[in-house]
């Protein structure tokens, strides 16, 4: 194999690719990058075993071929390479290294054999669908933060997805991790109705979502029981799905939250990032004292002292106190693209609702801490 | 002439060289330089757990007794007695046994030792408020400015605060007595059992220079195996070495070491050193392999440690989990939860899960259980959006601690701590 091609493009590709790759790994080929070059293109494949991207790119082909080598290496290589500069990769010659060249700089990485590259077999997709990238995008971005890390609880690594019934179905992308609940819609594209309820990992996830990053266009979708594949710019990444069953997160969702609060999102989020500023690195509480047209913000540390700010709100109902985690409120608030957020709240014990006022396709759930 | 006092009668004896107490003639003479202007103790209970056995059971007072588990066990803790055969602490039981046959083996009662070190650290604490507490049976009390309070010199506290408890609460203590606690605590393991050493200023450095760098605290065995690989052996060429030179060579390590090595510790006594971890584990009887009765026994050490960290009203950030295999291979395994939790529930739920991952390939001779990075139990299992009956799990548990705390600890069990009679 012998290819050249320019250094912007490589390092794209390979910055995907190396991310799929696990830093430690106990089978060393999983640590290497799949590299082969036919027609004029050439394909870069990592996988984790769960996971696989395959991303092709257009390059100048001398030499047909293939090899792999280890992924992060060849990464921080590239990373480090002059903008600008046109690599040549080389491997199938003499040295049985893969050889980088680009200006006057030389390596010669080791590498071990393609045909021990584990492939990933997808097996049957039986539902696809295209989403535009942004759409997709929306669903993700604003519903990862949610995903629980427990490993206890693997049926919530990752983010929920599935079509509503009814007469305008929704794709709704729901995370969890017990403490705030994140739910996101879109209407259903074509195709997906027939969808199974899947559970896509928090890895492939983030994997997908660096993928389409400021991306254009339709991603296709392809989905079985057990697996996921998405296609997009030249990138196929294919999954495992979480094989679990995830909660019925509609009981979680209360209907009965009668006390409204519209707050400006951001003075909101700035005042309690202010306050929460004296919480303990335990607790993280902040209690908030609704009262009509006003919340006061209050931070008790019994160590270092307290914090209280008012600001003005719209407010009507009875006047209450609950108190929250400040980093749980801030990520939700973050979320929001509106100036205006707006809670739903039924007393100091029940789980919160938080709403965009401009865009109905984002809920979240959030439960109070005792303060 | 030095000053002196009888450890017997209290009185401060005045005749130069007096050998015994002019008043009681008691030989328990204490005569230093400085022994009435020292003030940071170190208390050390002697042979703790085997002298409460032997308070509790005045048959075993004359009989050498061992605390420690089973046939397979090591020993915890060898009354004098024992030790005169040769025992000693975390030596296999079955050596212990073939070296005194004689021995009475007890099971350890930790619960039941813990109210006594409480109850002996509840004397100290009558001194004053700065007792800091080491382990079950060891602390340091800092007696410096009391001397206007008690109306008395810290030695003679002290040592009317070691008859006390032997007369109130039936067993010894060894006492160290200096200016710091690193000091402090290297005398009172001169003269143990129920013993009182003096450590001045004037003789630290001339008794510093005799030990073996390993009576340091912090040099164990590959800080001891560095220092030996350079030649030293004796706290005493330390002494001669410049700090910078130990600095360089050992780090933060060699600063404290030039420290220690001249008797300089600015540590003070802190009454709240914190706990660090709750943990509990066990040695079984015969290596095991078999996953269910590896969980079986890791729920009831999971419900030991839940009940300890309610009790203090604590919760561990960190689940940890201890196995050693057959080949005493010790593996172990820990995990950071999203909330802090002290519920045997949840700290199973995690020791489970991580269990489950290590079984299969190993037998195994030792399991244990334990949370970390503690903090109050107030911030302790949030209610839980999707998981409702966590909380209700939770309830039951709590209800469950105070039926046991009226009732014994048996009197109500959770259906997984029930063997199986059907097995």
């Amino acid at each position: 194999m012998k290819i050249t091609i320019e250094r912007g493009a490589l390092l794209k590709s390979l910055s995907h690719v190396q991310s799929v790759v696990e830093r430690r790994n106990t089978i060393p080929i999983l640590s290497n990058v799949l590299i082969q070059a036919s027609g004029g293109a050439l394909s870069f494949t990592a996988t984790d075993l769960d996971m696989e991207i395959v991303e092709s790119l257009v390059a100048d082909v001398i030499e047909e071929g293939g090899t792999t080598a280890p992924a992060h290496t060849l990464y921080d290589i590239v990373r480090k390479l002059p903008d600008g500069s046109q690599v040549q990769l080389e491997s199938g010659g003499k040295d049985p290294r893969l050889m980088l060249r680009a200006g006057r700089s030389e390596f010669a990485l080791a590498c071990l054999p393609r045909e021990d590259f584990p492939v990933l077999s997808a097996g049957e997709l039986p539902h696809s669908f295209a989403i535009e990238a942004k759409e997709l995008a929306k669903l993700i971005d604003k519903s990862k933060f949610a995903i629980s890390m427990e490993e206890t609880r693997y049926y919530l690594n990752g983010i929920y997805f599935h079509v509503t019934d009814g007469k305008s179905p929704k794709l709704r992308a729901v995370a969890t991790d017990g403490h705030r609940l994140a739910r996101v819609e879109t209407d259903a594209p074509k195709g997906s109705e027939s969808m199974p309820g899947i559970i896509v990992p928090r890895k492939t996830v983030l994997e997908i979502s660096r993928l389409i990053e400021d991306g254009d266009g339709p991603v296709q979708v392809a989905v079985s029981d057990a697996k996921i594949r998405f296609e997009f710019d030249g990138a196929v990444l294919t999954s495992k799905l979480i094989d679990g069953t995830f909660p019925d997160y509609n009981r979680v969702i209360p209907d009965g939250n009668d006390k409204v609060l519209a707050v400006n999102g951001k003075e909101f989020s700035q005042a309690v990032d202010r306050v929460a500023t004296i919480s303990t690195e335990k607790s993280r509480a902040v209690k908030l004292n609704l009262e009509r047209g006003r919340l006061g913000l209050a931070v008790t540390n019994p160590e270092s002292g307290n914090a209280n700010e008012e600001i003005l709100v719209d407010y009507n109902a009875d006047p209450m106190e609950i108190g929250f985690n400040a980093r749980y409120l801030l990520d939700i608030t973050s979320q929001l693209d509106g100036e205006e957020a707006r809670f739903l709240l039924a007393d100091a014990g029940a789980p919160t609702i938080v709403r965009d006022a401009k865009d109905d396709a984002v809920l979240y759930v959030l439960m109070p801490m005792r303060v | 002439m030095s000053p002196a006092l009888c450890r017997n009668c209290y009185t401060r004896i005045e005749a130069a060289n007096a050998r015994r107490c002019p008043s009681c003639h008691s030989p328990r003479v204490l005569r230093h330089d400085e022994v009435f202007t020292l003030g940071v103790a170190h208390v050390d209970c002697d042979a703790f757990y085997a002298a409460v056995e032997k308070r509790d059971n005045p048959d075993l007072a004359n009989k050498p007794v061992i605390i420690g588990g089973g046939k397979r066990g090591v020993v915890s803790t060898a009354c004098y007695l024992a030790r005169s055969y040769g025992v000693h602490s975390a030596m296999p039981m079955f050596k212990a046994l073939k070296a005194c046959p004689d021995a009475t083996v007890i099971r350890p009662r930790m619960s039941h030792y813990s109210a006594v070190g409480a109850e002996v650290k509840a004397l100290m604490r009558e001194l004053t408020p700065l007792v800091e507490s080491l382990s079950i049976d060891e602390a340091f009390v800092d007696l410096r400015g009391t001397e206007r309070l008690h109306r008395q010199s810290p030695a003679e506290t002290m040592v009317k605060f070691a008859a006390r408890v032997e007369k109130e609460i039936g067993i010894t203590v060894s006492v160290g007595l200096s200016y710091c606690k690193f000091l402090a605590k290297m005398a009172s393991d001169l003269d143990k059992p129920k013993g009182f050493s003096v450590i001045g200023e004037t003789e630290a450095l001339d008794f510093l220079a005799r030990q073996p760098v390993s009576m340091i605290w912090g040099v164990g065995k590959s800080m001891g195996n560095k220092l030996a690989r350079d030649g030293i052996s004796t706290i005493g060429q330390i002494q001669k070495m410049d700090e910078k030179t130990l600095a360089k060579r050992y780090g933060a390590m060699g600063l404290r070491l030039a420290q220690l090595s001249h008797g300089q510790d600015a540590r003070r006594v802190n009454p709240s050193a914190p706990m660090k971890s709750i943990s509990n584990e066990t040695t079984f009887f015969e290596d095991i392999s078999n996953p269910e009765k590896l969980e079986e026994i890791l729920w009831g050490l999971c419900e030991n440690v839940s009940h300890r960290a309610k009790k203090s009203n604590l919760a561990g950030e960190t689940v940890q989990l201890k196995l050693r295999t057959d080949q005493f291979k010790t593996i172990s395994r820990s995990r950071t939860l999203a909330d802090p939790t002290q519920l045997a529930d949840k700290i199973f739920a995690h020791g489970a899960d991580m269990l489950r991952k290590e079984v299969g390939a190993h037998k195994f001779r030792l399991i244990g259980i334990g949370i970390a990075n503690l903090c109050d139990g107030d911030f302790a299992d949030p209610p839980d959006l999707i998981d409702r009956q966590g909380t209700k799990r939770a309830e039951a548990e709590r209800a469950m601690d105070k039926v046991r705390g009226k009732f014994g600890k048996d009197a109500i069990a959770k259906g997984r701590g029930i063997k199986s009679e059907r097995g």
